[in-house]
């Protein structure tokens, strides 16, 4: 009984969190249907939250629930169901013995990560708890503004790369990439026969 | 309190699955929530490690951790949704023009 | 001033080299002649300064001049640097005097050719690098003048480009050259390394004085034998294949492929006597070492005898002379072997006078003969080309030692010397000098029976022009000289043009006077030549003189061998000379006799033949050679391993490439899956170390 007076409260709900993380994930990787995979993947978002709650990082928590599972796996749902994707056949696999290389790869690595753990020792949580929102605000807007206003930047380019990537190209687009492309292949047009004979093999 | 060396192993563990989904699975698409998943197993760690030596800065990293992991999915989910396109089939297999 | 003696006909070259074809004959002419002219004129106004220039220490003249310093490397040093002392002083007058009348000659000769420019540049280039080679005070400076002659023959050997028999005597002749100078460098190359010099001058180098090997090689401390023999027997080599002396004699006949004229000045006046030049420059070397000079005595007996033959059973008027050159070259190198160098000198230039005088006869009698140049087709033509005939009548006597002409002098000079000499062994009982004397005489013999021979068939007798006599071997004997005056046979033949009849003229009359000036005591004269040239050559020593100590140095020498000359009979020597003229009257009978009557009397098909000796070289030298290059050298080395392995290197990373192709699949999830094992291998060898 004495082992049991040592489990607390916050053990219990690392466990709890934990196993349910392990299990989405697993979830994650093994399923066929897609969607099931997306939600797998919200369970184990949803999880980590709660593991960054019994770290008493709430403001990151917050965040990973906003930003990651209510955008970002959103984003993931709605690609989706837009292209309509079917499960995939196992017989079309063109490289089967990835799926028996990961399974002793997968060992592997957790052994080795393992084996360094055990060196890591259990410090003693610091006195200072960072995590509330004025902490972590002070330290974005005093030593980390650079990176914080680069982010935005980096989000900007994000809108404006989607948005180039993803559209379907009009008629003149389409007709003006085609005479570029041939103006430009015109001297080596050896090597555009080939690549076009690639392209439909 | 729970050891950080549980922290950290969940994380590995995390991580782990994740790198073999990218090997396992063949939709583009859950590859990318495969490798979202590596990177959320990358904030916990920080996060852990923000908690137990008293820094915010753990937390900030994670913050933007977050945000380009965000425009690293919308970039993606475009260039996957223009392949889609093409190619009619999201089979990672079936883009290997890079063959020799 | 000797600078300007070499340079004038170099400057010659060079303009009527670049600029004569623009020119025109007369000024190319002009240009060419002028220039040796001038040579000429310097030559002997230098001779004149030589004989009036006070005498040095050792009793020697002689005048140096230095141009500018070539190579100056640590101990070894060579310059251009001229030394006229008398051995060169003789040679530059004959050259550029006898060198003056073939061109003039030659300017009537080659009249109406197309390369006629090209022609009188060789012609002057090659005067320029004899007169280097003569004039050099070191042995590299005269590699120089070697080397340059071998290429200038080269070059007008292969004059007519168009026949393929000229290009092909150009050929063998340079290649045969190229094995003798090789033995010259190595002699040089050994020369260096024993004395420290290669100068024939005491020079400056470093700040020392430095005395020519020539002088350290007299002193009374050195040992015989050993390395001067090898320096000496390889001289020799590179003397044997520039005067075409056994074995590599062979390129001599086949150059007649040349022009006349230039069969004239190369290869009987000039060129072929470097070897000759060479041997008694470096005397001192070669008297130091008694198996050198038995084995230059008895190489020149025997070649002299060799070629006589040979001459006996020609065809080709050229290749009678030819042969005969290349005997006569045999009667230098036995006096140079048995010690009798000025003996040797004397025959180079009465050979210069009156071979010249014959080749150029020659070349007027095919020029006339419509380029006939098989005696067989001629025939009486005494009354055809008088002035022609006459200067011929001339050399002729002289070739045969009639008495008082030069080649009598010169000829029974080295007659009595070999007969006289100590300096060499007993074979078998029998004294060596006397049995080459035995050959030497049968040599004069046959070749007065030869040259009446070539005189019969050609000056007398029936006049066989206009049908054509055989021509039962393979190639082509007439038409070489061909040069516009087309075909061959026809017509009677004329008597040539003044510029070719007056050096005809003059070098008859040097063939006559010319011996006068080595007139021997014991026929009442002082023998000026050999007392002027006596300081610069070395005295040999009578055989089995005690080695270990050598001689004392030359003009001490030259005392006891004056006196010893001269208690040797007065009579013996007389008597041995009416012998040699008995010899040449009766070569010369004999050959009226047997020829007078039939010109065409066929001789033995062997002598005909050479001896078959280019077949021979062919069989045992050349085709191993050529096999030997072709199976091995490029089948094997060239095609299969260095090509094998050029080819290979490439082909080894073509593979490679191959091989390593199927990392690129192309699939993402293959990338991913590399990258993934090399992590895990990265992790588990840091955490290794790090949990040790």
């Amino acid at each position: 009984m004495e082992q049991f007076a040592q489990i607390q409260v916050s053990h219990l709900f690392f466990l709890a969190f934990a196993s349910l993380a392990v299990v989405a994930a697993f979830n994650v990787i093994l399923q066929r249907n897609p969607i099931y995979s997306a939600i797998g993947l919200i369970v184990v978002m949803c999880c980590l939250a709660g593991l960054f709650l019994t770290l008493a990082a709430e403001f990151i928590a917050a965040i990973q629930i906003i930003v990651y599972a209510g955008a970002i796996m959103v984003l993931f749902v709605f690609v989706i169901m837009l292209l309509n994707v079917r499960e995939e056949d196992a017989k079309t696999d063109r490289q089967k013995y990835l799926k028996f290389l990961a399974v002793p790869l997968f060992l592997a690595l957790i052994a080795e990560v393992m084996a360094v753990l055990k060196t890591v020792g259990n410090p003693a949580a610091s006195e200072t708890v960072p995590g509330t929102v004025e902490s972590v605000a002070e330290g974005m807007f005093t030593n980390y503004v650079l990176p914080f206003e680069a982010t935005s930047v980096l989000i900007l380019m994000a809108i404006v790369g989607s948005m180039m990537l993803a559209r379907r190209e009009s008629k003149e687009e389409t007709n003006e990439i085609e005479a570029a492309l041939t103006a430009a292949n015109q001297p080596t047009e050896i090597v555009e026969e080939s690549s076009e004979e690639e392209v439909h093999a | 309190m729970v050891p950080l060396s549980w922290y950290l192993a969940l994380s590995a563990v995390l991580f782990t699955i994740g790198v073999a989904g990218v090997l396992i699975q063949r939709n583009a698409i859950v590859l990318f929530m495969c490798i979202e998943l590596m990177l959320n197993s990358v904030n916990l760690t920080l996060v852990a490690f923000s908690r137990f030596l008293g820094d915010v800065t753990g937390q900030l990293f994670v913050f933007i951790v977050m945000v380009v992991a965000a425009a690293e999915a919308a970039v993606g989910l475009a260039i996957i949704i223009a392949l889609f396109r093409t190619r009619e089939t999201l089979n990672v297999d079936e883009a290997d023009l890079l063959k020799l | 001033m000797l600078k300007w003696i070499t340079l004038a006909p170099l400057i010659g070259a060079i303009i009527n080299g670049l600029f004569g074809k623009r020119l025109g004959e007369k000024a190319v002419g002009a240009i060419a002649c002028g220039s040796v002219a001038v040579s000429a004129v310097l030559a002997f106004l230098s001779f004149n300064q030589l004989i009036h220039a006070p005498k040095d220490a050792n009793d020697v003249r002689r005048i140096t001049e230095h141009f500018f310093t070539w190579i100056s490397v640590g101990n070894f040093q060579a310059d251009f640097a001229y030394l006229l002392d008398p051995l060169s002083g003789i040679y530059i007058l004959f050259i550029t005097g006898v060198g003056l009348l073939i061109h003039i000659y030659a300017v009537g000769y080659m009249h109406g050719d197309p390369g006629f420019y090209r022609f009188f540049a060789y012609l002057n280039l090659f005067m320029f690098m004899m007169l280097t080679l003569v004039l050099g005070d070191n042995l590299l400076l005269l590699f120089v003048g070697w080397e340059g002659v071998g290429l200038c023959s080269y070059l007008l050997i292969g004059f007519f480009t168009k026949w393929d028999v000229a290009g092909d005597a150009s050929k063998k002749a340079f290649i045969v050259n190229r094995i003798g100078d090789f033995g010259f460098m190595i002699a040089t190359f050994l020369v260096f390394t024993t004395f420290g010099t290669i100068s024939f001058v005491t020079k400056n180098i470093g700040g020392q004085e430095v005395a020519s090997f020539l002088t350290q090689v007299s002193a009374p401390t050195i040992a015989v034998g050993g390395v001067l023999t090898a320096i000496a027997l390889l001289l020799f080599v590179g003397a044997t294949g520039k005067s075409a002396q056994i074995p590599l004699f062979v390129w001599l006949p086949d150059a007649m492929a040349g022009p006349t004229p230039v069969s004239a000045l190369i290869h009987a006046a000039t060129m072929v006597t470097a070897g000759v030049y060479l041997t008694a420059r470096c005397s001192a070397v070669v008297v130091k070492s008694p198996t050198a000079m038995v084995v230059i005595a008895c190489i020149g007996a025997a070649t002299a005898i060799f070629a006589a033959t040979i001459g006996l059973a020609q065809n080709d008027i050229k290749k009678v002379l030819a042969y005969s050159t290349v005997s006569q070259l045999g009667y230098m190198f036995l006096a140079c072997g048995v010690g009798a160098f000025a003996a040797g000198i004397f025959h180079v230039m009465t050979h210069a006078f009156f071979k010249a005088l014959l080749f150029l006869g020659a070349g007027s009698v095919i020029h006339g003969a419509h380029d006939e140049q098989d005696m067989r087709n001629m025939g009486g033509f005494r009354k055809y080309m008088p002035f022609t005939f006459g200067t011929m009548f001339v050399g002729w006597l002289a070739i045969s030692g009639f008495p008082l002409l030069s080649g009598f002098f010169s000829k029974d000079e080295i007659l009595w010397k070999t007969w006289s000499t100590e300096a060499l062994p007993t074979v078998a009982g029998f004294p060596l000098s006397k049995i080459l004397w035995g050959i030497a005489a049968l040599t004069a013999l046959l070749t007065a029976i030869y040259m009446t021979r070539m005189m019969v068939m050609t000056f007398w007798g029936e006049e066989r022009f206009g049908k054509s006599h055989g021509d039962d071997h393979g190639h082509a004997s007439h038409g070489h000289d061909d040069h516009g005056h087309g075909g061959h046979g026809h017509g009677k033949p004329h008597e040539s043009g003044w510029l070719m009849v007056a050096p005809l003229v003059i070098l008859a009359v040097l063939s006559a006077v010319g011996g006068f000036v080595g007139v021997p005591a014991a026929m009442g004269g002082s023998n000026h030549f050999e007392h002027f040239l006596e300081p610069v050559i070395a005295h040999a020593q009578p055989h089995g003189a005690a080695a270990g100590h050598g001689a004392a140095t030359a003009e001490q020498a030259a005392v006891p061998a004056v006196k010893a000359e001269e208690h040797h009979d007065t009579s013996t020597e007389l008597a041995l000379a009416g012998f040699s003229i008995l010899l040449g009257l009766i070569g010369i009978a004999v050959g009226f006799a047997v020829f007078g009557k039939n010109p065409l009397k066929k001789m033995p098909k062997i002598l005909e033949d050479k001896y078959k000796v280019d077949e021979l070289y062919d069989e045992v030298v050349v085709t191993p050679i050529e096999t030997l290059s072709r199976e091995g050298l490029w089948k094997v080395i060239d095609v299969k391993i260095i090509d094998g392995a050029v080819n290979g290197t490439a082909r080894l990373f073509g593979s490679l490439s191959g091989i390593l192709r199927y990392t690129q699949t192309g699939f993402a999830r293959n990338y991913a899956a590399v990258i993934l094992v090399g992590a895990i291998v990265v992790i588990g060898y840091f955490g290794y170390i790090a949990l040790r």
